[in-house]
C-alpha cells in the first residue's frame, strides 16, 4: 500500500445521503477477478443517466453514511481507480470505512457544516499526521484511530504486521483458542 | 463485572489488543479471487483451511445448471471456476455448483451445523450478521480482510459499541420476523446501528424459530449495524444437534453455550425498546430499507418524512425512481414480479409459510413469480414436503439454489421499470436489475401479492 500523508487539490461532490455501494459499483462489474480497472464503472448508472457528473479530483466530498450496504471492496477500488485519494463525509458505513483504510483511500469524517464549506471552497488540503483538513475559510481537525493512522502514514501491509505476531497466534491456538468451532475439512 | 454476550465472545477471542481470532471463515466466489491472488503473490499459505469453507452462490444460475463449467455467462463461469481452482490449491472444502450441499453461504453454514454459539464468524459478505442468530459474533468483511483471515486466521478489529433492542409482546397473526426487523430499521434509520454490535432480546425474540431469528440478524447491516446477535437457548441447541458439524461432545458444548447470554446488569452503550405487538406487515416504498411503512398506510409525502432537508430530498428522489405518488395506498400498488428467496428469507420455514398462502390459488395473470430455495438441501426438503408442487401449480417458477434476484448477478433480474415484491434485503436503485423497482416484504406478503397482483394486508386472508 502506498503511504498516505498529504492529499491536496480540488474536490468533487456527491451531495446525497446514504449512498450505497450498489450505486458506487453496480453488481455486473463484480464478476471481474482482478483488483484493477474498476474506475470506468464508478457510479455507472448515475453517470450513464446523466444525473451525476464527477471530475476525477483528489478529494471526494459525500453525504452522511457513505458506502452503506454491500461489503464489496470493489467500491473502494473503483473510487481509487477513478482518481480519488480521499473521501470526506459526515459519516461512513463501517465496512466501507475499513475497506478504505486497507487500500490507502483516506476516509475523513468532518461535521456536516464543514463538508458543505469544503464543497463550496472547491479545494482543500488534508494532512494525515496533523489530522487537519484545510480549505478556504477554515482548518478543521478530524479523528482517526492511532493505529489506522500509523498504517496509512507508512503504507504498512496489515498481514505482514499480524504475521510478526505469529507466535502469539500460535500460542493462542495451542492454549485452546483454536478448539472452538467445527472442523470444516471433516464434514 | 456483568458482561454482555458480545463482550464474552470478544474477550475470549482477543489474541492481542485489537486482533481477534476467527473460528469460522466462509468464502464465496465474488469477494475472494483477489484475496487468493494476494496470497499467491506473497507466497503465503491459508493458515487454517480446517476453519474455512466455501460455496458458490452469488453468480450461479438457478435453472439447474449442474456444474461450473456449464455456466452460460462467461464471466460468471470464470469466477466460479476460479473459486474451484483456488479451493483446490489451498485445500479449502468447497460446495460448488453440483454439490448437494451448495447454496447461499448464510443458509448452508447453519444447515451444516458449523454455525454455532460463541464463535467468531466472518465472510466477505455484509449479510454475515445472519449467523449471529446462534449467539455468535458474525460480521461481513472486505476482500483485504478476507485475505488477512486466510493468511492469519485473525482479524484486526476495533471493538464496536454495544446496543440492545428489547422486544416485548407477541407478534400479531400474519406479522413475521421480517416485519419486525423492517419496522425496527424504519424507526432507527439505515445508519441507526452504525458502529454497534446489536443484541436482539426480549420475550418476542425468545419465542421465534431459528429461521426467524436468522431473518432478523441478517438485516442488521441494513440498519448499519456491525453484527446482530441473539442469545442461544433450547431452540438454538435443538437446531445444531445432529447436524454434520455439531460438536462431538454435544452436552459439553451446550454447557459452555449456556454461559454465553448477557449477564443481568450488564451495560450496553445504547438500549432501545420495541413493542412487537404493535407491528403490522411492512412494505418498503423507497430505495433503502429504512423507507418502509405499514401495508395499511399510503406512500408518504417526502416533506413529512424523516427529519431535515437531506431526508426530504432522499425521499423525493426515491419516489421518482420508484414511480410512486405520495398518498397512493400501498395496497393499490400493482406488481410485475415476485421473488421469494435470498439469505433473508429462503429457508424451509419461509417456503412453508409462503406455500400456505399460495396453496390452491393462482398467481395473477400480470405477475411473473419465482421461488429460489436458499440451498440444495432446502430445495430437497421442500420437494419432499410437496411445496414445489404447491408453488408450480399456482404458477410460480421453482428454481435451484443461489442468491439469484436478490442482487441479480445471475440471469435472474428485473427489466427496466418492472416492479417486484421481494423477500430479499435491499431495495437499492438497480439492485435487482437496472431500473427495476423493489419492495421488500415478508414471504407471506410476497406470496399474497403474487396471487392478488397488488399488495394485500395478509391479515385479511387469515
Amino acid at each position: 500500500m502506498r503511504p498516505v500523508d498529504v492529499i491536496e487539490g480540488k474536490v468533487s461532490v456527491v451531495e446525497r445521503a446514504d449512498v450505497d455501494t450498489d450505486q458506487i459499483i453496480p453488481k455486473q462489474f463484480l464478476k471481474r477477478v482482478e483488483r484493477t480497472g474498476f474506475g470506468e464503472f464508478l457510479f455507472y448508472d448515475w453517470f450513464r443517466s446523466g444525473e451525476l457528473e464527477l471530475e476525477p479530483n483528489p478529494i471526494l466530498v459525500a453525504g452522511r453514511n457513505f458506502g452503506s450496504g454491500s461489503s464489496r471492496e470493489h467500491a473502494v477500488w473503483a473510487i481509487q481507480d477513478f482518481g480519488f485519494e480521499a473521501v470526506v463525509a459526515p459519516s461512513f458505513a463501517d465496512i466501507f470505512y475499513v475497506n478504505c483504510t486497507k487500500n490507502g483511500l483516506l476516509p475523513v469524517i468532518l461535521p456536516e457544516d464543514a463538508c458543505r464549506e469544503l464543497a463550496a471552497a472547491g479545494e482543500g488540503r488534508i494532512d494525515v499526521d496533523d489530522q487537519t483538513m484545510t480549505f478556504a475559510g477554515g482548518v478543521v481537525e478530524f479523528e482517526i484511530d492511532e493505529e489506522t493512522k500509523h498504517r496509512l502514514l507508512h503504507g504498512l501491509d496489515d498481514i505482514g504486521i499480524t504475521l510478526k505476531n505469529e507466535e502469539r497466534i500460535t500460542a493462542f491456538e495451542q492454549a485452546g483458542g483454536a478448539d472452538r468451532g467445527p472442523v470444516t475439512t471433516g464434514l | 463485572m456483568p458482561k454482555t454476550m458480545f463482550d464474552k465472545i470478544w474477550d475470549a477471542h482477543e489474541v492481542a489488543d485489537g486482533l481477534i481470532y476467527i473460528d469460522l471463515h466462509l468464502v464465496h466466489e465474488v469477494t475472494s479471487p483477489q484475496a487468493f491472488d494476494g496470497l499467491r503473490m506473497e507466497g503465503r499459505p491459508v493458515r487454517r483451511p480446517d476453519k474455512t469453507v466455501a460455496t458458490a452462490d452469488h453468480n450461479v444460475p438457478t435453472d439447474g445448471t449442474p456444474a461450473a463449467r456449464m455456466i452460460a455467462d462467461e464471466l460468471s463461469r470464470i469466477q466460479v471456476e476460479t473459486l474451484e481452482r483456488n479451493c483446490e490449491e489451498f485445500d479449502i472444502p468447497l460446495y460448488s455448483l453440483g454439490s448437494d450441499r451448495q447454496g447461499i453461504v448464510h443458509v448452508i453454514g447453519p444447515e451444516l451445523g458449523i454455525t454455532q454459539p460463541g464463535l467468531t464468524i466472518v465472510c466477505g459478505d455484509s449479510h454475515t450478521s445472519t449467523h449471529g442468530a446462534f449467539g455468535a459474533l458474525a460480521f461481513g468483511i472486505g476482500t483485504s480482510e478476507v485475505e488477512h483471515v486466510l493468511a492469519t486466521q485473525c482479524l484486526v478489529q476495533r471493538r464496536p459499541k454495544t446496543m440492545r433492542i428489547d422486544y416485548s409482546g407477541e407478534l400479531g397473526a400474519g406479522v413475521t420476523a421480517k416485519d419486525l426487523i423492517l419496522a425496527t430499521i424504519g424507526r432507527l434509520g439505515v445508519s441507526g446501528m452504525v458502529g454497534h454490535a446489536v443484541e436482539y432480546a426480549g420475550e418476542t425474540i425468545r419465542g421465534l424459530s431459528m429461521e426467524n431469528r436468522m431473518t432478523i440478524c441478517n438485516m442488521t447491516i441494513e440498519g448499519g449495524g456491525r453484527a446482530g446477535m441473539i442469545a442461544p437457548d433450547e431452540t438454538t441447541f435443538e437446531w445444531v444437534s445432529g447436524r454434520p458439524g455439531a460438536p462431538a461432545d454435544f452436552d459439553a458444548a451446550v454447557a459452555a453455550w449456556r454461559e454465553l447470554p448477557t449477564d443481568d446488569g450488564a451495560e450496553f452503550d445504547t438500549e432501545v425498546d420495541v413493542d412487537a405487538a404493535a407491528i403490522s406487515p411492512m412494505v418498503t416504498w423507497g430505495t433503502n430499507p429504512g423507507m418502509v411503512t405499514q401495508v395499511t398506510d399510503a406512500v408518504p409525502d417526502p416533506g413529512a418524512w424523516g427529519d431535515g432537508p437531506a431526508d426530504r430530498e432522499a425521499a423525493e428522489r426515491a419516489l421518482a425512481y420508484m414511480a410512486l405518488e405520495p398518498g397512493t395506498q400501498i395496497t393499490d400498488i400493482p406488481l410485475d414480479r415476485v421473488f421469494i428467496g435470498s439469505c433473508t428469507n429462503s429457508r424451509i420455514q419461509d417456503l412453508r409459510e409462503a406455500a400456505s398462502i399460495v396453496d390452491g390459488r393462482e398467481v395473477a395473470g400480470s405477475v411473473r413469480a419465482m421461488v429460489v430455495p436458499g440451498s440444495q438441501q432446502v430445495k430437497a426438503q421442500a420437494e419432499d414436503e410437496g411445496l414445489d408442487d404447491v408453488f408450480r401449480s399456482a404458477g410460480f417458477e421453482w428454481r435451484t439454489a443461489g442468491c439469484s434476484m436478490c442482487l441479480g448477478m445471475n440471469p435472474d433480474i428485473l427489466d427496466e421499470g418492472e416492479r417486484c415484491a421481494s423477500t430479499s434485503n435491499r431495495n437499492f436503485e438497480g439492485r435487482q436489475g437496472r431500473g427495476g423497482r423493489t419492495h421488500l416484504v415478508s414471504p407471506k406478503m410476497a406470496a399474497a401479492a403474487a396471487i392478488e397482483g397488488t399488495f394485500v394486508d395478509i391479515r385479511d386472508w387469515s
